[in-house]
């Protein structure tokens, strides 16, 4: 505030300007103008009824701040553009009869007009309006625009970084223990979509969670509760969601059964990555054997997953290559591309000329079982008991022949100064 | 310490030092190609066997990734196959349609003989103060063991690496699970040969007190009398009995083939050793 100004200001008027708490910031002279301005136009016309343009006389200068120091400023051409440009100002601020008006005001509730939004809020993770007021979201309560409009904080590709200010690295969600998720959406093949592209289709937060009734994920009415993910998905995964449905992990999760996987377990629910990539390739054979345990182990032994695991362009059969990613079925089913009768064509996808018995090869041998595969477990046991006994053999032989050389060496030296032992 | 000593370097007494003939042009050549591809199998190979190594995927991804590194595998695997043809062609030439004495029996063959077991026992008497060090003829047990444990694990690593990079053609005539021990003959007799190669073959042929740093012996193709003497006792004497011993003497070699034997031989082995501790860390973490 400029000290100058203040000092030359008329008492009278200056008592005013302290009882409303207004104050010029950058320039005193224009709202002392604008002060005698409204006060000879609210004593000629007082009392009636507000209308904006009166207001607008002090909150249409930028500079004005209210005894905090907050900015009271509101931008007439944004705010007669918004949704609410058709509204009076005392409809929301129901609380200001006239002028002037008391330092402090009601806050404004937007659930006296958006009952059903607000009842919808009551029940989700964002109950507590002082914590998460309508503009949290919705952005400057004069500047709200449909969220069809590209300059609305709830527009599809603003809806990101919109949830982002506290759902990222620095904002509410490390203070409460929340997963700062933004990075990891904003980084998928659907942050991508969104970022890079412009895609309105592309899944931004709201898509799996809603808007105002946001759910936490153990809740079972969430979409994003695990039975509930297949659908949320789905909502426009149709045909995968389909496949995912009619394999066994989509019928034990209708079954009820909770330790099948959703599609989150494996895409992970916001760092996706586009599945055809190395990256997401190397990092999901683990996730099969988080629970397939015995299967993974024994796929670890084979070329597929030595080869596999070096990273790079991987191109090397991964679980779903030839299970499926989606419609998993048992070997027993004649559609499953594991069925003994389907194996030649599931093989030779990769490696042509796949005959009868090529697929006999086994991707989930296991060495070390006796009972299961004997060929392999004597080979193996063969070929250990010969690297065991060559290499025990020739140490022990190499060890003593160095210290016995080196001591018949020395002796040699000291007899006769010879090179040799 | 026994080293070659440059052209030109005297005996004791004054006369020229000798230099005798071991192995020919063709047979260091082959030993050179044998080493280059066996490094080139194992630095390819060995990230492989242990994918899952810290080291295995940065050394891939350095090498071009996953793909590079099983072209390069079958490069070196190709030249090795050849040079393995070649040495077969070598010794069918000189044993069967030269009828050369001593290529499959006697004391200058690589075929084992009751010799050998003698000297195995009566070495390892020595090892341990018990008996006089026996004598060696040209080739001494171990070395014959190096040949064919070579010989055999070409074979072995050979025909099992062939069977993967040709499964479907070689399922017309294998069993399916036949299809699955391949692998594990192949990476584990590979470390056998790894392990056995870099250790044991190094210090016993270059490292040991008598050869120490390294015996040029296989660089040069040439070793001069007294080494001969000393090392290869039974084949010098019987030569000497014979009078034969002229037909071997062979030119000192030059100081650049030395120093170039020496700068090869050393990489060689320092990339030996390097994989062999990668190996063991792999192996026992």
């Amino acid at each position: 505030m400029n000290q100058a100004a203040v000092k030359t200001v008329d008492s009278d008027q200056w008592s005013v300007v302290r009882k409303t708490g207004i104050r010029g910031q950058g320039s005193g002279i224009n709202a002392r103008i604008a002060l005698v301005v409204l006060s000879l136009a609210f004593l000629a016309v007082a009392p009636r009824w507000l209308g904006a343009q009166d207001c607008l006389t002090c909150h249409g200068d930028s500079s004005m701040t209210d005894a905090n120091g907050h900015s009271i400023f509101v931008d007439q051409t944004k705010f007669s553009s918004s949704i609410h440009g058709s509204l009076e100002c005392s409809n929301c601020h129901a609380d200001i009869k006239g002028y002037p008006h008391p330092d402090k005001i009601a806050p404004v509730d937007c659930k006296t007009c958006h009952a059903d939004q607000a009842d919808q809020l009551k029940s989700s993770v964002h109950a507590d309006t002082r914590e998460h007021p309508c503009t949290s979201c919705h952005g400057n309560a004069h500047e709200i625009f449909p969220k069809a409009d590209a300059r609305s904080a709830v527009y599809p590709l603003n809806v990101p970084k919109t949830c982002g200010q506290c759902h990222g690295t620095n904002g509410m969600a490390g203070k409460h223990g929340l997963a700062s998720v933004y990075p990891n959406y904003i980084d998928s093949i659907h942050g991508f979509a969104l970022s890079k592209e412009g895609l309105l289709v592309a899944a931004n937060c709201q898509s799996c969670h809603g808007s105002h009734k946001i759910l936490r994920h153990t809740d079972p009415a969430s979409p994003t509760y695990k039975s509930n993910i297949p659908q949320t998905c789905g909502n426009c995964h149709a045909q995968i969601n389909a496949d995912y449905q009619a394999g066994v992990h989509g019928q034990a999760i209708a079954r009820g059964d909770l330790k099948a996987p959703v599609c989150s377990d494996c895409h992970t629910a916001h760092a996706i990555l586009q599945p055809t990539e190395s990256a997401f390739r190397m990092q999901s054979t683990p996730i099969c054997g988080n629970c397939h345990k015995d299967k993974f182990s024994t796929y670890r032994d084979t070329f597929h997953s030595q080869l596999g695991s070096l990273g790079g362009y991987v191109e090397t059969a991964r679980c779903w290559d030839c299970h499926q990613a989606h419609d998993v079925r048992p070997a027993s089913d004649p559609s499953s591309p594991i069925n003994p009768a389907n194996l030649i064509a599931t093989c030779g996808r990769c490696h042509a000329g796949a005959n009868a018995s090529f697929v006999q090869y086994q991707p989930h041998a296991n060495a070390r079982d006796r009972k299961l595969n004997p060929g392999l477990y004597f080979v193996r046991l063969f070929m250990n008991l010969l690297l065991a006994s060559v290499l025990t053999f020739f140490m022990l032989h190499t060890i003593l022949w160095l210290i016995r050389s080196r001591l018949s060496q020395l002796k040699n030296r000291a007899d006769n100064g010879g090179k040799h032992d | 310490m026994t080293e070659l000593e440059p052209a030109g370097a005297t005996t004791k007494n004054g006369a020229p030092e000798k230099y005798y003939v071991r192995f020919t042009r063709e047979q260091r050549y082959m030993h050179a190609a044998l080493f280059t591809s066996f490094l080139g199998l194992a630095a390819t190979g060995l990230p492989m066997r242990f994918s899952e190594s810290f080291w295995a995927r940065r050394f891939a991804t350095a090498v071009g990734g996953f793909g590079s590194i099983l072209f390069l595998h079958k490069f070196f695997a190709v030249v090795l196959t050849i040079a393995f043809l070649l040495h077969l062609k070598e010794i069918f030439q000189r044993g069967v349609i030269n009828r050369e004495k001593g290529v499959f029996w006697g004391p200058a063959s690589m075929v084992a003989n009751w010799k050998d077991v003698k000297d195995i026992f009566g070495h390892m008497r020595w090892f341990l103060g018990l008996g006089p060090k026996p004598k060696f003829d040209r080739y001494a047990y171990w070395e014959k063991f190096d040949y064919w444990a070579v010989f055999w694990g070409m074979i072995v690593i050979g025909f099992s690496g062939y069977a993967m990079w040709f499964a479907p053609f070689f399922a017309h005539f294998l069993p399916g699970w036949a299809l699955n021990a391949v692998l594990v003959i192949h990476s584990e007799e590979a470390l056998l040969a790894v392990l056995f190669i870099f250790s044991i073959h190094f210090v016993n042929t270059h490292l040991r007190p008598d050869s120490f740093p390294m015996d040029m012996v296989i660089f040069t193709g040439v070793e001069s009398e007294a080494e001969f003497e000393h090392k290869r006792t039974l084949e010098f004497e019987r030569n000497a009995a014979r009078g034969e011993l002229e037909k071997k003497v062979g030119i000192a070699p030059p100081l650049w083939l030395l120093n170039f034997s020496k700068v090869v031989g050393f990489t060689a082995i320092f990339i030996g050793f390097m994989l062999l501790v990668l190996t063991l860390t792999a192996y026992f973490s």
